[in-house]
C-alpha cells in the first residue's frame, strides 16, 4: 500500500501548488483549443480517426511478420537491428555501442522509450554523459526532473522558473525571462554539443516495414541534428511502433500533430532509411535500431488490452483529461502520465506499483473521444480496475489481484446481496427513508467539500406504487 | 460505442428504470420523468423488483457482483417494451456495458437484446415521443450541466438542450468548460477525494459565474456532487433534475 | 541478443490474433487545387509559420536570390557546386564579390565552418506539398542534408511543377515504396519550439529563417518579374 500513500501524497502536493495548477490549466486549455480548431470538419476527423485506427490495428494483427520484415529491410539498408526483451538489455546494447566507439557523451533527441529505459541514469552510472537536446527535455534535465508531459516535457514550469534555472546553471548568461532570449541561449549551448557529440540517440514515431524506414516527427531540428551530425545514430523504439506500408504514413502524419498541438504538420518529418552511403558527404556512418519489448508482447496476448499498443503518443488524452489538468504529470509517478499512462504503465510495470492509476479517473470519456487511433481508454481503465482486484489468477497483467482489500471486497459482497434481492432492497430503502433523520451530516471525504445528501421521505418505488404506475 | 440514429414510433407501453440514486435521493425526478411520458399517452410500467444497474461495482472492478445485480435487472424488464432511464450514466451502463459484462456467458444475447431497448429519458422524449412543451413558468435563467455519460457515451446533450429551448421563458446559459467533468465519478469522489474536490469546486464556480438562478442536469450523480458543494459553501444556486424542471414548468396543476 | 529476438517473436506469434476485419479501408477525401491554387495554398501555409515565399520566372531567380542575400546581409552562403543549382550559382556573382562557399568533401572537413561561421545555405527541393506548406528534400551525394539544417538561414529553390496537392498523392504518384533515399525530409517552416509556456519561438536548433524561391516556368510570372509578398 506504500505506492498508494505515495501517489496520494504527490497528488496532494500538486493540488496545493498554485503554480502547478495554473501552469497546467492554462497549457491544457490552450492545447484543447488548438486541437479543436485544427479539425474544423467533423466528418474528416472521424474518417481520419477510423483510418488511423485501421492502420494501427492492421499493424498489430501482423506484428511479428512486420517486425521480421522491418528487420530484413533495415539490414539490407545497412541499419543494424538489436532486440531487447527488457530495459536492462536495451541499456546494455546502447552502452556496448558507446564503448565500441569509445564514446563518453551521448546527445539525445526526444525519446519516451529512453525515459522508460531510464537510459540517462544507467549510462551516467557507467561513466557516459547524456545530454537532452529537445528544449523541454533540456530544461527538465537541468532541473533534475522527469518530463511531466510526453509532448511538452517542461509544461509545468513557468518562464521565470526556467530563467532562474538557466542563470543558476549557466552563470555566464545574463538573467532573462524572455522566451526568445532563453531559446537563443539554449541554441548556443547545444550547438557546441551537436558539433562535438560522437553518438546521437533518437526515438522513432513510426517504423515502416515495407521499406525499413524510421520516421521522426519534430519541430525543433534537434532530432535531425542527433540523427545527422554525430558519426553514430542509435534509434530506440518499442516493438509496437511498426506500420506495414509507406502509404500508411500520410494519414498518421496528418492526425498526429493536429491531435498533439493543433499544428497541421510539424516543422520536420525525418525519414531515415540507411546510414551514410559511400558516396554521401554527411549523415552517420552507423545507424542502430534497438527494438524494445519490456512487457509489450505480454500486453499483446490479451484481446482487449492489446488496444493499448495502438497508441501513437500524441498526448491528446492527457491534454483533455480533467484529472491530469489538475495534478500534472509528475503526480502519476510513471514514465507516461495521464490516461494512456494509467492503462499502459500498470500493464508494463505491474499493478503492485501502479495499481492506483486506473482508479484516478472519473471515466468521463474525454480521453477516448479525442484519441486519434480510437483506443477505448475508459473501457481499458475499467478492465484494469477489474485486474487489480480479480482473484482467479488467469489474466496476463502482472500484480493481478494485488489491490484487493478484504474490507472493500466485503462491502461489495454486501452490496450485491442487497441489490440482487429486490425484497431486501425494498426493505432497506424503507428503513433508510424511515430513519432518514439518523443519517449523519458528516460522511468522511464526501462532506469535506459538500453537504451530505438528503434521503427522501418516500422512495420512488413507494411513489410509483402510490401513483398507480403498475409493475407489470 | 454506437450512437443510435434510427428511432421507432411511439409505443403503447414503456418500462421505467428509476436508478438507485433517484430512488432514495431524488424520487420526484423519477416521478416527473414518468409523468412526462404518461402525458403523451404512453403507459409507464415501473417494475418493483428493480434495484441498481450495477455500475458502482462494475466501475470498481467487482465484476461478479455487478453481473449478479445486472441479472436481477434484466429479469424484471422481460417484455419487448422500451426501457427509459432518467440518467445518462445509468442508461450508458445498461446500453453500452451490459453486452461487455455478459460477453462469453450464456446471457450474452439476452444482454444485447436488453441493451437495444434502452433509452435515456431526454432522448426518448425528443426522438421517440417528439414532445411539444408549453412553458407555463416565469422567466428564469438556467445553467445546464450535461453529464459526461449523457454527452459522450449516449450523445444526448442535444436532446437536453432541445427540450429546454422549447421553454419560451427559459434563458439557457452556458458555463465555461461545459464539456468538463464535474468530478463525481462514483467511488472516485471518495477514493480520490482531493482531486474530486478540486474538480467540483471549479465546476461549481463556472456554473455560478453564468449568473443562472437554477442549475439543471440530467444526472443525479452530478447534481448531488455540484449542489452538495454549492450548499456546503452556502452559495445560492439550487439545482434540479431536468425531468423535475420540465414537469414543473409545463404541468398546469403546478401553476 | 538473438535469444531476445526469438523470445519476443515467439510470444508475438503465439499470441497472434485476427484483429482486422476484412473491410475496405476508410476513404479519406484528399484536398486538391488548380495550379495557382496550389501555389497560393503552399504560400499561405508557409507564411503562417513565418517562412518567406517568392515566386519568380526561371530567368530571374538568381537575381532575386542576389537581392535577398544583400537585403538580409548574409555574410556567406554555402552551396553544393556539383548540385543541381551549382552551375547557375557559380556564374551569378562576379569573382571577388561572391559570398558563395562551395564545399564538396565529407562533412568532417567542413563541420567546424558549417556550425560556427556559415551565414546561410541554399538547396534545391525535390517536391513540395501544397496542403501543409511543405518542402520535400531527398538529399543527394552532391547536396548533403546538413545544408538545410545547420546554418541559420535556409534558401530553398522549388519548381512550381513539383508542388503536389497532398503528401498522400506525392507518395503514391512518385511510388516512394520502390526505394527510399538515405534520408527523406519534409520541411514546413523554420525550426521552432513552444516548450517554454507554450510560447512560439523560432530558430531553436535548425534554421531561424526559411526562404522559398518558387520558379514558375509557365510564363504567367513573367509580367511581374518578382512577386514577393
Amino acid at each position: 500500500m506504500q505506492q498508494s500513500i505515495d501517489f496520494h501524497h504527490r497528488v496532494g502536493s500538486a493540488l496545493h501548488d498554485p503554480q502547478i495548477r495554473s501552469n497546467f490549466r492554462q497549457a491544457m486549455d490552450g492545447l484543447m483549443y488548438k486541437r479543436q480548431h485544427s479539425f474544423p470538419d467533423a466528418d474528416e476527423l472521424l474518417r481520419l480517426r477510423l483510418r488511423s485506427a485501421e492502420i494501427r490495428i492492421n499493424a498489430l494483427s501482423r506484428l511479428p511478420e512486420l517486425l521480421e520484415q522491418l528487420e530484413t529491410r533495415c539490414s539490407e539498408n545497412g541499419i543494424q537491428v538489436h532486440w531487447a526483451e527488457t530495459t536492462e538489455q536495451a541499456n546494455a546494447i546502447v552502452l556496448d555501442i558507446m564503448n565500441r566507439h569509445d564514446a563518453g557523451m551521448l546527445i539525445k533527441g526526444k525519446s519516451m522509450v529512453s525515459e522508460e529505459m531510464e537510459l540517462n541514469h544507467y549510462l551516467e552510472q557507467h561513466g557516459v554523459t547524456c545530454l537532452e537536446s529537445d528544449l523541454g527535455e533540456f530544461i527538465v534535465q537541468l532541473a533534475g526532473e522527469p518530463p511531466s508531459h510526453i509532448v511538452a516535457p517542461a509544461i509545468h514550469k513557468s518562464r521565470q522558473q526556467i530563467a532562474r534555472l538557466f542563470s543558476e546553471k549557466f552563470p555566464e548568461i545574463p538573467y532573462s525571462d524572455d522566451v526568445d532570449t532563453l531559446t537563443r541561449s539554449a541554441r548556443e549551448i547545444l550547438r557546441r554539443k551537436f558539433h562535438a557529440a560522437p553518438v546521437g540517440l533518437s526515438g522513432v514515431n513510426f517504423a515502416v516495414a515495407e521499406t525499413g524506414t524510421l520516421c521522426l516527427v519534430e519541430n525543433e531540428g534537434n532530432g535531425r541534428m542527433c540523427t545527422t551530425i554525430p558519426p553514430v545514430h542509435i534509434a530506440v523504439t518499442g516493438i509496437e511502433k511498426v506500420v506495414e506500408k509507406l502509404s500508411d504514413i500520410p494519414p498518421l502524419l496528418s492526425i498526429l500533430p493536429r491531435s498533439a498541438t493543433g499544428q497541421h504538420i510539424t516543422t520536420y518529418f525525418n525519414m531515415i532509411s540507411s546510414p551514410r552511403k559511400p558516396d554521401e558527404r554527411d549523415g552517420p556512418q552507423e545507424v542502430h535500431l534497438v527494438l524494445l519489448d519490456n512487457g509489450r508482447s505480454r500486453i499483446y496476448q490479451d484481446e482487449q488490452l492489446i488496444a493499448t499498443l495502438r497508441c501513437i503518443r500524441c498526448g491528446a488524452c492527457m491534454n483533455h483529461c480533467p484529472v491530469y489538468a489538475r495534478i500534472g504529470g509528475h503526480a502519476y509517478g510513471s514514465t507516461i502520465p495521464g490516461p494512456i499512462g494509467s492503462i499502459l504503465e500498470p500493464q508494463k510495470a505491474g499493478l503492485e506499483q501502479f495499481g492506483d492509476l486506473p482508479t484516478a479517473s472519473t471515466l468521463c470519456g474525454a480521453c477516448g473521444a479525442v484519441c486519434p487511433v480510437q483506443i477505448p481508454i475508459p473501457n481499458l481503465l475499467n478492465r484494469l480496475r477489474y485486474e487489480r482486484v480479480r482473484q482467479d489468477h488467469t489474466g496476463a497483467t502482472p500484480g493481478q489481484g494485488s489491490q484487493r482489500n478484504p474490507w472493500e471486497a466485503r462491502i461489495w459482497s454486501s452490496w450485491r446481496w442487497m441489490h440482487a434481492n429486490p425484497w431486501l432492497y425494498r426493505l432497506g430503502t424503507r428503513v433508510a427513508t424511515g430513519l432518514r433523520w439518523l443519517i449523519p451530516q458528516r460522511l468522511g471525504a464526501w462532506t469535506r467539500v459538500r453537504s451530505a445528501p438528503r434521503i427522501a421521505k418516500k422512495s420512488l418505488h413507494t411513489l410509483a406504487r402510490q401513483k398507480g404506475f403498475t409493475h407489470e | 460505442m454506437s450512437l443510435r440514429t434510427n428511432y421507432p414510433g411511439k409505443p403503447e407501453r414503456v418500462y421505467f428504470f428509476g436508478t438507485c440514486l433517484i430512488d432514495l435521493l431524488y424520487p420526484e425526478a423519477g416521478l416527473a420523468g414518468m409523468q412526462l411520458i404518461q402525458r403523451e399517452g404512453v403507459q409507464v410500467i415501473f417494475p418493483q423488483n428493480q434495484t441498481c444497474c450495477g455500475q458502482p461495482a462494475w466501475n470498481s472492478g467487482y465484476r461478479n457482483e455487478a453481473r449478479s445485480v445486472a441479472l436481477t435487472q434484466m429479469q424484471c424488464f422481460q417484455q419487448e417494451f422500451p426501457i427509459v432511464v432518467p440518467s445518462g450514466s445509468c442508461a450508458g451502463m445498461l446500453r453500452e456495458h451490459y453486452p461487455e459484462m455478459f460477453s462469453g456467458t450464456p446471457q450474452h444475447s439476452a444482454a444485447l437484446a436488453f441493451s437495444s431497448r434502452v433509452y435515456e429519458l431526454t432522448e426518448f422524449l425528443t426522438q421517440v415521443l417528439r414532445v411539444k412543451l408549453e412553458d407555463l413558468g416565469k422567466p428564469v435563467k438556467v445553467a445546464l450541466h450535461v453529464s459526461c455519460s449523457a454527452r459522450r457515451e449516449m450523445g444526448v446533450s442535444g436532446a437536453h438542450q432541445a427540450l429546454l429551448q422549447q421553454l419560451k421563458n427559459v434563458e439557457l446559459l452556458e458555463p465555461e468548460r461545459k464539456e468538463e467533468c464535474c468530478g463525481f465519478g462514483g467511488t472516485f469522489a471518495v477514493k480520490h477525494a482531493e482531486i474530486s474536490a478540486a474538480m467540483v469546486e471549479e465546476k461549481a464556480n463556472a456554473l455560478l459565474a453564468t449568473g443562472a438562478e437554477t442549475l439543471v442536469s440530467g444526472d443525479c450523480g452530478c447534481l448531488m456532487n455540484i449542489t452538495g458543494n454549492l450548499n456546503h459553501r452556502k452559495r445560492d444556486l439550487p439545482g434540479c433534475h431536468i425531468a423535475t424542471f420540465l414537469w414543473e414548468r409545463t404541468n398546469a396543476a403546478e401553476h | 541478443m538473438s535469444n531476445a529476438r526469438s523470445n519476443i517473436l515467439g510470444r508475438l506469434h503465439s499470441g497472434k490474433k485476427e484483429l482486422f476485419p476484412t473491410t475496405e479501408p476508410t476513404r479519406i477525401p484528399l484536398a486538391h487545387w488548380d495550379r495557382q491554387g496550389r501555389i497560393d495554398q503552399f504560400r499561405r501555409k508557409m507564411e503562417s509559420v513565418r517562412a518567406e515565399v517568392h515566386v519568380t520566372p526561371r530567368t530571374e531567380w538568381v537575381n532575386l536570390l542576389k537581392r535577398l542575400v544583400a537585403e538580409k546581409q548574409v555574410a556567406n552562403l554555402l552551396y553544393a557546386p556539383d548540385g543541381p543549382l551549382g552551375e547557375a550559382l557559380s556564374q551569378a556573382w562576379e569573382a571577388g564579390a561572391s559570398p558563395l562557399i562551395a564545399r564538396d568533401g565529407p562533412l568532417e572537413q567542413w563541420k567546424e565552418e558549417l556550425f560556427f561561421s556559415v551565414g546561410g545555405a541554399i538547396t534545391s527541393t525535390r517536391w513540395a506539398i501544397a496542403e501543409t506548406g511543405t518542402l520535400v528534400l531527398w538529399p543527394t551525394p552532391a547536396e548533403p542534408r546538413s545544408l538545410s539544417l545547420v546554418p541559420p538561414l535556409h534558401f530553398a529553390v522549388l519548381a512550381e511543377k513539383d508542388i503536389y496537392n497532398t503528401f498522400a498523392e506525392l507518395v503514391e504518384k512518385e511510388q516512394w515504396q520502390r526505394g527510399m533515399p538515405t534520408n527523406a525530409l519534409l520541411i514546413s517552416g523554420p525550426s521552432k519550439t513552444a516548450d517554454i509556456e507554450q510560447t512560439l519561438a523560432y530558430g531553436v536548433h535548425g534554421p531561424v529563417e526559411l526562404i522559398v524561391i518558387i520558379i514558375d516556368d509557365t510564363g504567367s510570372a513573367e509580367t511581374a518579374p518578382i512577386r514577393s509578398r
